[in-house]
Order: C-alpha cells, then sequence, then structure tokens
C-alpha cells in the first residue's frame, strides 16, 4: 500500500509546473550561498517586488491560454504609470487619476483585442505594433524624462499596510482572487478555457469568441495600469522605458507556471509560483552580486529552458 | 501571383506619392546628398530585413534579429579596433549564425513557437552584449573596415552596392533555387511539404542560421558606417525591420511575398524617417508611427486578401 502512496505522489511531482522546483531548487541555492536570503525582510521584499510581475502575469496567464500572447504589457504598464503621474502632477484627485489610467491600459488591450479577433492578425505582431505605440506615447508625453514626486498618497501603494499587511501584496491577493473568480466561476473563464482547446467548436457552437477574447486583452490593459499603480507608488514617479522587458519577465512566469501555448492548458496558481520563482531568481541573483546584465541573459536562458521541458514534457 | 504584383505596384505609388509631398514640404528633400542618405539608411534596413522575409516566408519570425546584430557587431567590434579587420568580421558572423541555428533547433527540432523561441533568444544575446560590453562604447575602427559602411565605389556608396549584392543573391536563392521553393512551400502549407518529401527540418535550420547570419552582417555594415558600436544599438532597429517586411507585402502567414518588397518597404519606411525628420517632428513620436505602421500594414494586407478570398 504505501508503495501505492508512493507512486501516486511521484506521479504527481512528475506532473507540477517546473515553477514549483524553480522555485525549491532556487531557495535552496540562494539560502546556501547568501546569509540574507532567507530573512524575513528579505522575503518580504520579493513579495513585495514580486507584486508588479505577478499582477502582469495574471493576465498574462489568461491570453496565453486563449492561444494568444500580449507583447505590449511592459509599454503599457510604462504608459499607465506616466498617465497616473501626469494626472496627479495636474493636482487631479487620486482617484480620477487611477481611473484615468486604467482606462489608458483597457483602451490598448481593446485594440489589441479587435485587431486580433475581428482581422484575424497574428497576436504577436498587432501586439507589437501597440508596443511601438504605447512605448512612444510615453515618451511623448513624458518628452523622455522622468516625473519625479508624487507625495504620500500614491507612495501609500507601496509603503502603506492594511491589517499590518503591505499594501502591494495585498493588492495582489485581492487581484488574484478576482481573476480566480473570473477564470474559475464565471462563463467567461470557462470560454476562455474553451476558446484555446478549440475556438473553432465554440465558434459553431453560437459562442461569441471574439468578444470574450477582445474581453481578456482588455482585462490584460487593465492589470497592467493596476502592476504600474504599484510600480509608480514603489519609484514614487514614472518613467516612460519603465515597463520594457516585464512582458518578457511575465511570459516566463506563465509559461514556468505550467501554462501551456497550445490547448488551453493551465492553471492560475502556477503563475504566482512561476512569477515567485523569477523574482526570486532576480532578487538571489542581486544579493550574490551579478551584474543586471548578466540578470537578463539568465533569465533568458531559464525561458528557453522551461519552453523546451514543457514542449518535451506536453508531448 | 497577380496580386502580389498589384501590391506591390500599390506600393511603388505610395514611394512616389511619399517623394512628391516630401519634396513640396520640405526644400531640402530633393537634393542629391538627402536621397543619397536614404537610400543608405535604407540598405542598412533592407539588409537586416532581407534574412527576416526569408523566415516570414516560411511562416515564422525572427524577433531576435536586433540583438543578434548587436551582439555580433560588440565581439566583431572588439577584434576589428585591433586591426583584425577579417578575423574579427569572420567571429562576428559566426556568432550570429551560431545564434540563429539554435533558433532554428528549438524552432525546427523543439517544434517551439517561432516568436517565443526568438523572443528568448533577443534577451539571452541582449545579455551577453552587455555583459561583454559592461556599458562601454568602442569605437574609432581602421580605415579599412570602415569602407563597407562608409566607402564610395565609383561615387556610389558601398552600403549601396552591398544591397543591391543582397537583392540580387535574395532573389536568386529564392526563386532559382530548391532551397528557395522549399521556403514558399513550408511557409503555403507545411503539411503538404512534409507529404511531399522535403526535409522540413533541415530547410528551416538553415533559413533560421541564415538569418543569423544575415543579421551580423547588417551589424557590420551599421558599424562600420557610425564608427563605434554599444551594447544597444540594435534595439530601436526591431519594429522598423518587421514594418519594413510587412510594408513589403509578404504574409506573415507565410508562403506570400518576396524579397522586391522588402526593398520597396525599406524605402517606404526610410522616407517616412527621414521626413519625420525634414519636417522637425519629435523623435519620440517616430516609436508611435513605426508601431502604427505595423498594425496598419498588416490590417490593409488582411483586409484585403480577405474581400478576394470572399468575392
Amino acid at each position: 500500500m504505501s508503495e501505492t502512496v508512493w507512486r501516486v505522489w511521484a506521479r504527481r511531482a512528475a506532473l507540477a509546473p517546473g515553477a514549483v522546483y524553480a522555485l525549491i531548487v532556487l531557495s535552496l541555492v540562494f539560502g546556501v550561498f547568501t546569509a540574507q536570503f532567507l530573512t524575513l525582510h528579505n522575503l518580504t521584499n520579493v513579495g513585495m517586488q514580486g507584486s508588479v510581475l505577478i499582477i502582469v502575469s495574471l493576465g498574462m496567464t489568461l491570453i496565453i491560454l486563449t492561444e494568444g500572447i500580449d507583447l505590449s504589457l511592459g509599454p503599457v504598464l510604462g504608459l499607465a504609470g506616466v498617465v497616473l503621474a501626469l494626472c496627479v502632477k495636474q493636482q487631479m484627485g487620486l482617484p480620477l487619476a487611477i481611473l484615468l489610467a486604467i482606462l489608458a491600459g483597457a483602451a490598448f488591450g481593446a485594440l489589441n483585442g479587435v485587431l486580433i479577433t475581428r482581422l484575424g492578425l497574428p497576436p504577436f505582431v498587432v501586439t507589437l505594433g501597440s508596443f511601438g505605440m504605447a512605448q512612444g506615447l510615453a515618451l511623448v508625453l513624458t518628452q523622455g524624462s522622468s516625473i519625479a514626486g508624487l507625495g504620500p498618497a500614491v507612495q501609500y501603494f507601496y509603503d502603506g499596510r492594511i491589517l499590518g499587511i503591505q499594501v502591494p501584496i495585498v493588492m495582489t491577493a485581492i487581484t488574484f482572487l478576482v481573476v480566480y473568480i473570473i477564470l474559475y466561476h464565471t462563463k467567461f473563464g470557462t470560454y476562455v478555457f474553451a476558446i484555446g482547446g478549440n475556438q473553432e467548436a465554440l465558434s459553431l457552437a453560437g459562442v461569441r469568441t471574439r468578444l470574450y477574447k477582445t474581453g481578456v486583452y482588455v482585462l490584460g490593459g487593465i492589470l497592467a495600469s493596476v502592476a504600474a499603480l504599484v510600480m509608480t507608488a514603489r519609484m514614487n514617479g514614472a518613467h516612460p522605458t519603465v515597463g520594457v522587458g516585464l512582458e518578457f519577465d511575465a511570459i516566463v512566469s506563465v509559461i514556468l507556471g505550467g501554462t501551456s501555448f497550445e490547448r488551453g492548458r493551465g492553471w492560475l496558481g502556477g503563475t504566482i509560483i512561476g512569477a515567485l520563482a523569477v523574482s526570486v531568481l532576480r532578487n538571489g541573483l542581486n544579493l550574490i552580486g551579478l551584474s543586471t546584465s548578466w540578470q537578463v541573459t539568465a533569465v533568458g536562458m531559464v525561458i528557453i529552458l522551461a519552453i523546451v521541458v514543457d514542449g518535451l514534457r506536453g508531448i | 501571383m497577380s496580386q502580389f504584383w498589384l501590391s506591390l505596384l500599390s506600393r511603388v505609388v505610395a514611394i512616389i506619392l511619399l517623394v512628391v509631398v516630401l519634396s513640396l514640404v520640405s526644400s531640402g528633400f530633393l537634393s542629391v546628398q538627402n536621397l543619397i542618405n536614404i537610400v543608405r539608411q535604407a540598405s542598412l534596413l533592407f539588409i537586416l530585413s532581407s534574412g527576416l522575409t526569408v523566415v516570414i516566408l516560411t511562416a515564422g519570425i525572427d524577433l531576435s534579429i536586433v540583438s543578434v546584430l548587436a551582439l555580433s557587431a560588440c565581439v566583431a567590434a572588439n577584434f576589428i579596433q585591433q586591426g583584425w579587420i577579417w578575423g574579427g568580421s569572420l567571429i562576428g558572423l559566426a556568432i550570429g549564425a551560431g545564434c540563429g541555428l539554435l533558433n532554428g533547433l528549438m524552432v525546427a527540432l523543439v517544434g517551439l513557437p517561432p516568436f517565443i523561441a526568438t523572443y528568448g533568444m533577443y534577451w539571452i544575446a541582449e545579455g551577453f552584449a552587455q555583459v561583454f560590453m559592461q556599458g562601454q562604447i568602442i569605437f574609432g575602427f581602421p580605415g579599412g573596415f570602415r569602407v563597407l559602411g562608409a566607402g564610395y565605389v565609383a561615387g556610389v556608396p558601398v552600403p549601396i552596392l552591398v544591397m543591391v549584392v543582397v537583392l540580387v543573391a535574395c532573389f536568386f536563392v529564392l526563386q532559382r533555387t530548391n532551397f528557395g521553393r522549399y521556403v514558399y512551400v513550408i511557409g503555403a502549407n507545411r503539411e503538404a511539404a512534409r507529404l511531399s518529401g522535403i526535409n522540413i527540418r533541415g530547410n528551416l535550420l538553415l533559413v533560421y542560421s541564415l538569418s543569423g547570419l544575415i543579421s551580423a552582417f547588417a551589424g557590420l555594415v551599421y558599424i562600420s558606417r557610425i564608427n563605434a558600436v554599444e551594447s544597444t544599438i540594435g534595439e530601436p532597429l526591431l519594429l522598423p525591420a518587421i514594418a519594413v517586411v510587412c510594408i513589403g507585402g509578404t504574409s506573415l502567414f507565410g508562403g506570400e511575398g518576396g524579397i522586391g518588397g522588402t526593398l520597396v518597404g525599406a524605402l517606404i519606411l526610410t522616407l517616412v524617417t527621414n521626413g519625420m525628420n525634414l519636417l522637425n517632428v519629435s523623435p519620440y513620436w517616430q516609436w508611435f508611427v513605426m508601431g502604427a505602421i505595423v498594425v496598419l500594414s498588416v490590417a490593409i494586407d488582411q483586409l484585403g486578401s480577405a474581400k478576394v478570398g470572399g468575392a
């Protein structure tokens, strides 16, 4: 009997997404090789810095589940941050500023979604185009420079605490809950999985797949704006190119978390573990003293490794 | 095929319109110096996009071209500056081909979606370039090397001659060799290609290696022209390179288009950029315009073909 139990667990372990192993191995390695890694202070840091990535990755998960991709999420985050900062600087109320930032993200999501679903264009080209447009708008609005000093009201979203817990962590938890409910407990979520599985069949069954698919990109844009709020609060300012490359980390997190580019296979919880693994990787490489240049290379290799393993295992 | 020539014709008309409008709006436009400048700028874009065109013809994509360009240019520059012109150039080309080969392995053997495999390679090469350069700039190359980007032969800038050579070579390979035919078939209908016994994996490996090799070559021309290199030189080129192929009418779904369209695309895009410079448009708008051009040209092509298909 003990042998069967062992086998069940072995099978479960073999099926667990790569992120679980990556997180365990990376934590062990950094815990052994650096004194600071396994301190409560540093782990809280990882969680807070990782919150931006987790929030973006949650949106990216849904997009990838529909067999899409959004390369524009990084620059859209940058643009949303710029909009937020500019509005705050114009003495607009913070709620209105946040609303406008979210609208900017949603607008780019809608643009992506409509072009992809109505014209049948490949997602990576459309979102590469909007990558340029969002980047351009952020640069034009700021003339290429930073906007600094937004004041304590904005900083609250990074430094503040709710019931003793840091605000970014609370926001991440709420975002996860919302996306979880959307994905697993609504019709919308069921269709997201189904679109990835077989969009053709779903359309023939009379489901408005284009509408739902567009909704996925809009949600991705909105979540990028929410992440921009945390990012802007952390920097107490905005910079037009701050988001570039984040879309890449988000893709890595989603893939590591076990969501596949094909067949609508995926798991929302895995994305959180994947994003934490990427955050731990960056944090640990920092602690070891590896330059950001090497980090770029290291994360690039992790994604290739993760997808190759995913591809080989999924056959 | 006739539809392809029709769309090519419409693009030539677009060039003529752009030239007329720009010469009316800006007095400096029609000077010989400015026109030579335009073609010379277009030549770099064309060379970089020519390898990408072949990749896209197979229904693939190579997002890594610009960081492969940067990485190979940085390493090559290190040797070239010390006087090893040929050795350094060959090392650069080898690095480019090697990165391309890795892309090919991921796409053809592992079966990864091309955009994700090459996007991973984008960051790997970018990271290595940054590590190699440590934020430094290498500048001041020997005169022998500078001929490639800044020299003249019989009054014609060398990059333009290089562009013509690449154009003829690509045209010959795509239209007159078995490999060229396989590229089109693989892009148009992979299943049919497989059933007719075409070695898809081998040809894809070759296509992606070629793309890396050409990127490295474009990098050599580029750094020879500007006489300096840093790790980020490639970054601003990705959107224009893809835009050039899209404007040129090569279908992102593969099997349709060709190298001639890419030449036209490079000229159109350079005219637009040149026009924005002459009109003093903020360089920050250029990002936006590039992005919009990519989306628009793909969308227009798709709308056009959808109508033809529906009729």
